[in-house]
């Protein structure tokens, strides 16, 4: 399947894949209306560290540890290997955000589910947003294979 | 008498595992499901966010309706089974069905344990909180202008309290420990969650014990005396080992497993909260009465049982749970160096030892969380990572560019 990989030679920080992303998910047309003065959760999280910087969302694990360790059933792997959480069912424990080694489940912010990067698949952007923005290729959506 | 491929006893998340296990392996044979519970599979701690109105009895199934249709899955629900006969490889229920079976999965569970209290009997309203059953009948007894009495300070008589907090018009919880959830928090971190809870209602008596009860008043060693209207014990649990005790299997506390789920006895598998798991922190052998591992045990059983080889290599404990919004995140044993950093609402404990992290306990502070629990799983030798850097948050920077170039870069 296709994921969002990581060029982190490429990447600035600048930090414009979490502004995309919050947007994507806003669910409001308009970007400045959807971000301006507001406080913002993206699902992609830039790190920086010095001169790294790199950015960090859902890896979409072929065998998923979070989907495994939700306590209600919420989490899912679809069959097109993205890995999706139904707010309706999470009851908000955490538990996923606990067992993601990257890091990359996050609490959301009213604290009753967990929230976590779809590719966009849950918005009406039909591909990764913050792929798409990206003015530096630092991420990419495509197919690749497992490290040997 | 029926023959089955895979007959499965119990019919909870080590079950439904066990199933995705096997379906990963073997698309054909045939399974059967016995649940002693009328229903099935749930999100049992889901109880607790049932009686707080955060889910209902429809979202809390754990798998969709039609998983156990598509998965070729037969049910029997609400009978137990009874006997267990390895050499003929006969299951016996409760209503005297035999069943046949090439692979068995023990995944009975447990239940729970009251100490003998003294005139327990001459309470009227006694409940425990382990199940779908007991949150329903605990509901029905609930009203504002009751009483409540919690027996036990740990994560069930905790999360009991959350549920009911706001429908009942006081809770008193007595621990014989001298803080609140004793077996995953010290003392500091024990401190600012029972204050959370104290804010919202809880009276707690610590350090002490019901001597006796006596109709709708418990009697405390510290010479206290309680009055209530509705009982909650939540003092232990025991797993449901009968099955293989009798059949001749080995059982230690739980049933005892090896890292591909297989007990002593052939083509007999055991996962979930009966058996026991190889924990990496404490290394010993013991139950981890904790949803993911028997999620990960089932899926590992269910794998072999389909002839395939899954091994559970990183079991340990891990607990994520929350009270009030006060969010608790703990694992792993509070061994060797201490790494301490608290605040008013939040605390943070890292425990290293030979090198490695050992274990950890995190309050209101979940963010990233999963890197911590991922050094401690992986038993990454700390000088392989920044830890100084990582001991103040949690993140991959901290991690060699090799390793972030594998994990994120690459297909996982």
């Amino acid at each position: 399947m296709k994921r969002i990989y990581v060029n982190e030679k490429w990447c600035l920080g600048c930090h414009l894949c979490e502004y995309e992303c919050a947007y994507a998910n806003s669910g409001i047309a308009d970007m400045v209306r959807a971000l301006k003065g507001k406080p913002i959760f993206p699902r992609v999280r830039v790190e920086d560290a010095g001169e790294v910087h790199f950015a960090v969302n859902c890896r979409h694990c072929s065998d998923p540890v979070c989907v495994q360790s939700c306590i209600s059933g919420a989490l899912t792997k679809g069959k097109d290997g993205v890995v999706r959480i139904d707010r309706q069912k999470c009851v908000g424990c955490l538990t996923c955000v606990l067992v993601c080694p990257y890091g990359a489940v996050l609490p959301s912010p009213e604290g009753h589910a967990a929230m976590k990067c779809q590719l966009c698949t849950d918005n009406m952007m039909g591909e990764p947003n913050c792929v798409k923005h990206c003015p530096n290729g630092a991420i990419v959506y495509e197919e690749r294979e497992a490290a040997q | 008498m029926k023959n089955y491929r895979y007959v499965i006893l119990g019919c909870s998340v080590a079950a439904v595992a066990a199933i995705e296990g096997i379906r990963s392996r073997d698309r054909e044979g045939a399974v059967l499901v016995v649940g002693e519970e009328p229903c099935k599979a749930y999100g049992r701690p889901l109880i607790s966010y049932y009686l707080l109105g955060e889910t209902d009895l429809t979202r809390m199934d754990y798998r969709p309706d039609d998983f156990y249709r598509e998965n070729g899955v037969t049910l029997r629900l609400g009978v137990r089974a009874e006997k267990i006969d390895p050499e003929r490889k006969i299951v016996t229920l409760a209503d005297g069905e035999q069943i046949c079976y090439e692979k068995l999965l023990i995944a009975t569970g447990s239940r729970p344990f009251d100490p003998p209290m003294q005139g327990i009997e001459s309470v009227k309203e006694r409940f425990h909180f382990m199940t779908k059953a007991d949150a329903l009948a605990l509901e029905k007894a609930l009203s504002p202008e009751k009483k409540v009495l919690i027996v036990g300070a740990g994560l069930i008589g905790l999360k009991c309290f959350e549920g009911i907090a706001a429908r009942v018009k006081s809770v008193a919880i007595v621990d014989l420990a001298p803080r609140i959830l004793p077996s995953i928090l010290d003392d500091a971190g024990a401190k600012m969650v029972q204050s959370a809870l104290e804010a919202h209602g809880a009276a707690f008596f610590l350090a002490d014990s019901v001597l006796r009860f006596d109709g709708g008043t418990a009697y405390l060693k510290s010479g206290k005396e309680i009055a209530f209207d509705l009982l909650v014990t939540a003092v232990g649990v025991r797993p449901n080992t009968e099955l293989i005790k009798e059949a001749g299997g080995e059982v230690n506390r739980g049933i005892a497993v090896d890292e591909c789920g297989r007990t002593s006895l052939p083509n007999i598998f055991a996962a979930g909260d009966c058996a026991e798991s190889f924990d990496i922190a404490s290394g010993t052998h013991k139950v981890l009465a904790l949803l993911p591992n028997a999620a990960f045990q089932g899926r590992t059983a269910g794998v072999n049982m389909a002839g395939g080889e899954a091994k559970l290599q990183n079991a340990v404990a891990f607990n994520s749970i929350g009270f009030f919004g006060t969010h608790v995140m703990t694992a792993g044993v509070y061994e060797g160096e201490m790494y301490c950093e608290a605040a008013e609402r939040t605390y943070k404990a890292l425990f290293t030892k030979d090198g490695l992290l050992k274990g950890f306990i995190l309050i209101n502070l979940p963010e990233r969380a999963g890197i911590y629990l991922k050094l401690l799983k992986e038993r990454i030798p700390l000088g392989r990572v920044d830890f100084e850097a990582l001991k103040t948050a949690p993140a991959w920077s901290a991690f060699s560019p090799e390793a972030r170039e594998a994990n994120f870069a690459r297909e996982v």
